[in-house]
């Protein structure tokens, strides 16, 4: 009946899992107490959660990415502080199984759960708004992403207190993935979670390629795009082109583990290494999916805040192209030690080489922005700062491990560990914050503070320095990665130091919330008015008011130029209302897209704990429910013209008394007002 | 339909056209990735092909005049969608659901040839889990068999909405979108009769 499911699978007699599980419990239980405290359910339902609109579903994603980082900070202080003390006879204070968990997950979540739905978010946020659009090509599709990536990163929660998670790596390479070396369902949470969140990642891709491609306002050439979308549009590419392998691959070792087939087995015909070449055709582009949009965030705050033009926008567009082609060209870097010919190891090595080239043009583009401008030291253009500074040396001991005969020496040590830290911490992470910090004003119409966000990058920069430097030096001293326990003193000082930089970046992480807070108390005083916060706004997204209204854009700007809005500006248009106002269509609110992630959460722990009643329910759920969405014809309703303008009037009403109505902290204008539902 | 909603008649039916045409360009797009997906399993099958583990071959395995009837029924259905479609620019309903009903069963055929297949194989202690080969052979065939199954489920949905709705610019886009996939599925095909069977013939 329940397959293997039983009460023996819930921990109870290991404390560290249970307080965690308390902890997460507790929070969810005062979270839905407050909810029900203050009314919100009927608000949160009609207005969050069954939204198709770009901008809320933008703000979800990066909430959970926000939920998701500190639980994979909380693995990476476990780890940082077991190393720190598991030396000789101290065999620290986590078990080698419970430890194996913890480097599992901690790199699932932060990949799949924190830096994508992060970056996705932020895309979803900037994207339309860039290309002056009124939604995505597919809202409905875009709400499934999203509840499929939040309900995938539940089941990833749940095995936490309900069996255990993959001991495997974030890789899960086999055979220790295949069932004979991992027979429980670790492996099978860590299949499943990542399955459902690729396929809502693939369903991004297909949905903003084409929003890109089709949605451009008039007179928007492809060369005219603003730089966050170009590196958006190549990201959709790679996602596009990159996660039907992942899903090939995930369900080939499913197959493996559920009906005992033989692809990646020791036995009868089975090759393990087509796993490792499977994973990283797809694993490694996916760091060029992480980084580009990071990329496009710091070239738009380069811009900005050093009121000049992008220097190089039509060079910095082919790096970004070359970066997404070669990026298929360069897996086999990432296993020099299988033991292909050394023609074959060249290959790769070289490739993996001349991948830094486009990347180092693009250096050079932000520098020479910065050139002879007005640096402003806002907190988004310290994070591009100590980016392009941190990034670039973390570029070159990527070269480093290019060489495939360093590569032998530094395989599976701690300076792989240091090197992709290094990358994808100021290369991904650092550009999210920066891009956090940049839109935050135009999303909720108020800044973040200050203050407290240069407090908390100081802490994170040195606090990153701290924490890696010294795994570099770690790997020259021969220390493999994944080690709970070790016997080598030479080594501990160096995990000493690495432990206090953890601890910088949590004071960190603990002054952003504290930012947060501070902001949304302090909001009334940051209001932004104008629309244009940083006042060099230079694309179209600073053109509409903030926090923009649902439909964006009441009418559809014309684009002449790159940086349409500084066009504007120049132009002395930018105050200017428009005459008349039209009816404008939008996409209704559903549940489906909630319920699809519902459906898929039991599907996945059906399929999980061997429960087929279950996984057919949910499956078959998703089944019918898309079989109901397909058939349901006409979705969508027209803000009447009446409605635009009052909206609009209120906008442009003198500075000071403007935007006060209506505008709390968690509710863009315009929302609330689903204004005559009217089917067309 | 209110005053309001027919002053915006003619900005309606262009929305319409408008994301008819987005649709069926996002649906070409999720074609392409489908297409990665099986060029992955068709890779994935060429590393195991020979990966007998002292089981079985394909030349010992594989009844070819069978997999060439299987084929034909595809083929043929393909042809019969391709003429749902002619009907449906001629906005003959009946005729649409006639073609759409001969393909159904042409789809459906084809599976039952494909399970029976399957089962007989099984049957025979020649199942996936035997070896590498047949582990990529089942998966590569049965994702195909697993397309064309969701296809079939597609056109009877279709067909329902056919009669409910009639052939109406929402339908016409999904019929549209539907016989993209079919005449996917046929292309793949033929790279698994190809790359599987003959070759595995051979």
């Amino acid at each position: 009946m329940f397959g293997k499911l039983s009460l023996s699978a819930i921990p109870f007699h290991v404390p560290i899992i249970m307080g965690s599980v308390g902890v997460v419990l507790l929070s969810a239980a005062l979270i839905l107490a407050l909810i029900t405290y203050y009314g919100k359910w009927h608000y949160l339902w009609h207005e969050w959660l069954t939204s198709v609109d770009h901008k809320r579903i933008g703000v979800m994603y990066i909430i959970l990415a926000l939920v998701m980082l500190l639980r994979g900070f909380s693995d990476a202080i476990l780890m940082r502080s077991q190393q720190a003390v598991a030396l000789g006879a101290d065999h620290g204070f986590l078990p080698p199984g419970h430890y194996d968990q913890i480097f599992s997950a901690h790199g699932t979540i932060m990949i799949f759960f924190m830096a994508m739905p992060f970056l996705v978010g932020l895309m979803n946020v900037v994207v339309p708004l860039q290309i002056g659009a009124r939604d995505v090509a597919f809202p409905f599709m875009n709400a499934v992403s999203l509840w499929l990536t939040v309900f995938s990163a539940g089941l990833v929660m749940v095995s936490l207190g309900v069996g255990n998670f993959s001991h495997a790596g974030w890789t899960g390479y086999p055979p220790l993935s295949g069932l004979h070396y991992s027979p429980g369902t670790g492996v099978d949470y860590w299949i499943w979670g990542i399955q459902l969140s690729g396929l809502g990642s693939l369903m991004t891709g297909i949905n903003f390629l084409v929003t890109i491609l089709r949605l451009r306002a008039p007179g928007m050439t492809l060369m005219r795009m603003p730089i966050f979308t170009w590196t958006a549009l190549c990201t959709n590419v790679l996602m596009i082109l990159a996660f039907p392998v992942l899903t090939v691959t995930l369900a080939l070792l499913a197959l493996d583990r559920y009906l005992g087939m033989h692809f990646f087995t020791n036995a009868l015909g089975g090759n393990m290494m087509m796993y490792l070449n499977l994973f990283w055709i797809w694993g490694h582009p996916e760091v060029y999916i992480l980084v580009l949009p990071a990329f496009g965030v710091f070239s738009e705050v380069v811009a900005t805040l050093c009121g000049k033009r992008l220097f190089g926008y039509t060079s910095m567009i082919w790096a970004t192209i070359a970066i997404t082609v070669l990026s298929f060209t360069v897996w086999l870097h990432h296993f020099f030690t299988m033991g292909s010919s050394a023609d074959v190891n060249a290959f790769f090595g070289i490739m993996t080489m001349i991948i830094a080239v486009p990347t180092g043009v693009k250096v050079f583009n932000w520098l020479f922005t910065m050139y002879q401008g007005r640096v402003r030291f806002d907190t988004p253009m310290l994070w591009t700062l100590a980016f392009m500074v941190t990034f670039v040396l973390g570029g070159m001991t990527g070269v480093m491990l290019a060489i495939p005969g360093a590569d032998y020496v530094l395989h599976n040590t701690e300076f792989l560990v240091a090197h992709f830290h290094n990358m994808l911490i100021p290369g991904a992470l650092f550009g999210y914050f920066a891009g956090y910090a940049f839109w935050f004003p135009k999303v909720f119409g108020f800044a973040l503070n200050e203050k407290w966000g240069k407090r908390a990058f100081w802490m994170w920069v040195s606090g990153f320095y701290l924490a890696f430097m010294p795994l570099y030096v770690l790997g020259f001293l021969g220390m493999p990665r994944r080690l709970e326990y070790y016997t080598n003193p030479a080594w501990h000082p160096w995990l000493e130091i690495a432990a206090v930089g953890a601890a910088f970046i949590l004071i960190g992480i603990v002054f952003q919330i504290i930012q947060l807070g501070v902001s949304i108390r302090a909001r009334e005083t940051t209001r932004d008015l104008s629309g244009d916060y940083w006042q060099d706004g230079r694309t179209l997204e600073w053109s509409t008011s903030s926090p923009p209204p649902l439909y964006n854009f009441a009418q559809i700007p014309v684009v002449g130029s790159r940086d349409a809005f500084m066009r504007i500006k120049e132009n002395g248009s930018a105050a200017q209302r428009p005459v008349e106002f039209h009816a404008i269509h939008m996409p209704s609110n559903t549940p489906a897209g909630f319920v699809i992630g519902v459906l898929a959460f039991i599907a996945g722990f059906g399929l999980i704990w061997h429960i087929w009643w279950l996984a057919a329910i949910g499956t078959l759920g998703i089944l019918a429910t898309i079989i109901a969405r397909a058939s349901h014809d006409n979705t969508g309703y027209f803000i009447p013209a009446e409605a635009v303008q009052a909206t609009e009037a209120r906008r442009t009403r003198a500075p000071g008394e403007a935007g006060r109505a209506g505008l709390n902290v968690f509710k863009l204008p315009g929302h609330a007002a689903h204004v005559q539902q009217g089917q067309s | 339909m209110t005053t309001t909603a027919l002053s915006h008649d003619a900005s309606s039916v262009h929305q319409h056209a408008e994301s008819v045409n987005n649709a069926v360009f996002g649906f070409w797009i999720y074609i392409m990735s489908d297409c990665i997906l099986f060029a992955i399993l068709f890779a994935t099958f060429g590393v195991m092909q020979h990966n007998y583990a002292g089981g079985p071959s394909g030349k010992e395995l594989f009844d070819l005049p069978y997999v060439f009837a299987e084929t034909l029924l595809l083929l043929t259905s393909s042809v019969t969608y391709g003429l749902a479609v002619l009907a449906m620019n001629r906005k003959n309903k009946s005729r649409v659901l006639g073609w759409l009903l001969l393909t159904f069963l042409f789809g459906l055929s084809f599976i039952g040839m494909e399970v029976s297949e399957f089962q007989r194989m099984i049957l025979a202690g020649n199942g996936p889990e035997r070896s590498g080969f047949l582990s990529a052979f089942f998966t590569l065939v049965g994702t195909h068999g697993l397309h064309v199954s969701f296809g079939l489920i597609g056109m009877l949905v279709m067909m329902v909405q056919v009669m409910r709705k009639g052939l109406s610019i929402p339908v016409q886009s999904r019929l549209i979108r539907l016989s993209m996939f079919w005449h996917f599925l046929d292309i793949v095909w033929i790279g698994v009769f190809t790359v599987v069977y003959l070759m595995g013939v051979m």
